[in-house]
This record gives structure tokens, C-alpha cells and sequence, in this order.
């Protein structure tokens, strides 16, 4: 069995191509998701990818949130399907509440673009369990609006639960509570976070490594890690 | 037609950078003593007909779903803008 992952566009939507790629390098088929369709084409798994989702008029992810695919993304969330949301895809993970708080603008206002240290907090998502616990990985960074913030009951019940999944190392780009890079709901099968796993799957264009330049592959596990949480439950 | 105002404000206790920004730049223009910057949304919402408590309960609601976020923002004000500006 092949497993297939949707990723879906929106109009602005940037990663998709990146984050399909991302999908067919791990081995599953890509599907394209249209936002206008309230269709998921049977996919396994959803990957809400980066950009800038109706230009981030009135607020990043406010409007892509009431697109007709989302009540079936929403639906599928529920029902525990896999759903990676990246940077935007995050920010529209968020509006539309399968994950809590929310991004602001940066708090130095500067657009930021660069390789980013994280450590995996949460190993035991559908999107983390082929990293370890600990684990600290490089992938790009590149947002406006990547300030993580929440009230305080909210980060510290996302803090008892577990449920931060990946935290800023070294430097917190953005100003996010708590260096919060990503975190997940509850069942752990919805996960977002703003900086981009797709663009770290292949040797030649991705993050410097240890050994040598632009060789880094550390996002690839987000993707190994979805198709091998379905092959197991399939 | 009638025109509503909605406006939308980040929550006191979120930083707000854009109105940083804003209150960084005021004394490089020589305006002083402004002590603080906050920056917010007004919504101009042209509707047909009366203004009715039915309509401005609606425009509530989506103040409240679409354009303002209750994690980070505040709808301080709904209010119907008077005839002579509108």
C-alpha cells in the first residue's frame, strides 16, 4: 500500500509544490487538494502547506479557515487523519481551532529567512515519531507573522500535556512564547508549527549540515513519521 | 443604506509590534509624549436598509468570528456610523 497524502492550495498558497515533493521523497503518493473542493480524495493524510493564503489579508489563515475543503480537513482532524500544518498552514490550523493560540507578527517586524535549530519536545506524533525525544534538528525558517502566543493558562496546560512539539534552540527568531516552534492537539495526529520541514528532504537544496553544505535532510522524518503511523494503523 | 464600525484592538496583555513600531517612530518626528502606541482595525460595514437590533446582532457575530481572533484581539466597539459621515 502507497499511502496518499493531500496537500492542499489555497489561493497565495507557496509550499505546496515543496511540500509534494517532500511527500513523494518519503516514499507516499502526493495528492492535490483544492480549496474550493470539499473533497479529500480518500488521502490518508493532510499537509496544509506555507505561504500566504489570500495575500494574509485581515489576519494570516483567517479567511482560508472558511475554505469548503476545511470542514472536511476539520472533520478528518477529528477523526484522527494525520494533519501537518506549515507556517501559514499552521496559522490556518489555529484560526480555524484544531490548535490553540495563535501567531502575531514578529516582534522585531522583520521578515526572517534562515536555517533554524529545534529540538524535538514530542516524539510521539503522527509527524515526529521517526525523531527522538531530545532530538535537535535544522530546518528553514522564513515568516512574518511567526509569533507564537497564547495566555498563560493555555501554554501552561500545552506545557503539562506534553503537547509542545518542537522548541526554537539558540535563538528565539520571533518573540514566541515560551521559544514554542510548533506544538500539537490532543491525539497528537494534528501538528503545526512555522518553520518548514519540505524544504530540508533533499541533499543539494536544503540547510547546511555538519558535514557539508546544503545537504541537511532533518525534515524529512516529518513525512517518514506520517506514512509510517499509517501503514501502522492501516 | 446604513454604514456599521467595528473596531478591533489586540488585546492589552498581547504585545502589539506594529504599534511599537509606530510609537519608535513618533519622537523621530519630533512628536513627544506619547507614551504608548496601539495599533487596531476599523471595519467600515455598509448595509441595505435599516439598521434593525437583528442586523447589528449579525454584525456581532461576525465581528466576532471573521474579523476579529478572541485569542489575540478584542471587538471594543460595534457601533452604526451617523448619517452626516456616512
Amino acid at each position: 500500500m502507497t499511502a496518499r497524502i493531500g496537500v492542499v492550495t489555497f489561493p497565495g498558497t507557496l509550499d505546496d509544490r515543496d511540500a509534494s515533493r517532500a511527500v513523494r521523497l518519503a516514499g507516499a503518493e502526493a495528492v492535490p487538494l483544492w480549496h474550493n473542493d470539499a473533497d479529500l480524495k480518500e488521502v490518508d493524510a493532510i499537509v496544509l502547506p506555507g505561504g500566504f493564503s489570500y495575500g494574509d489579508y485581515l489576519r494570516a489563515g483567517a479567511i482560508a479557515r472558511f475554505a469548503p475543503i476545511m470542514d472536511k480537513v476539520v472533520d478528518a482532524a477529528h477523526g484522527g487523519m494525520p494533519v501537518l500544518g506549515i507556517c501559514n498552514g499552521f496559522q490556518v490550523l489555529t484560526e480555524v481551532h484544531l490548535l490553540p493560540g495563535s501567531m502575531i507578527k514578529n516582534e522585531h517586524l522583520h521578515f526572517i529567512c534562515r536555517d533554524q535549530v529545534l529540538r524535538v519536545e514530542n516524539a510521539e506524533t503522527a509527524w515526529t515519531a521517526e525523531y527522538r525525544e531530545g532530538e535537535e534538528i535544522v530546518i528553514p525558517l522564513k515568516n512574518q507573522d511567526g509569533q507564537y502566543v497564547a495566555d498563560e493558562k493555555t501554554l501552561d496546560m500545552l506545557e503539562a500535556e506534553g503537547r509542545v512539539a518542537f522548541r526554537y534552540v539558540g535563538w528565539n527568531p520571533n518573540g514566541s512564547r515560551r521559544d514554542i516552534a510548533g506544538i500539537t492537539n490532543e491525539r497528537g495526529n494534528v501538528v503545526g508549527l512555522m518553520p518548514h520541514p519540505e524544504h530540508a528532504v533533499e541533499a543539494g537544496f536544503g540547510p547546511d549540515s555538519r558535514e557539508s553544505g546544503r545537504t541537511g535532510v532533518d525534515g524529512l522524518a516529518f513525512f517518514t513519521s506520517a506514512i509510517k503511523n499509517l501503514l501502522a494503523t492501516a | 443604506m446604513a454604514t456599521i464600525l467595528v473596531h478591533v484592538m489586540p488585546k492589552p496583555e498581547i504585545l502589539d509590534p506594529q504599534g511599537k513600531a509606530v510609537g519608535a517612530a513618533l519622537p523621530r518626528l519630533g512628536f513627544d509624549g506619547i507614551a504608548q502606541v496601539r495599533q487596531g482595525k476599523r471595519f467600515e460595514l455598509t448595509v441595505d436598509g435599516e439598521v434593525t437590533d437583528a442586523v447589528l446582532a449579525d454584525v456581532r457575530t461576525a465581528a466576532e468570528t471573521l474579523l476579529s481572533n478572541p485569542v489575540i484581539e478584542d471587538v471594543v466597539e460595534v457601533t452604526v456610523m451617523a448619517e452626516e459621515h456616512a
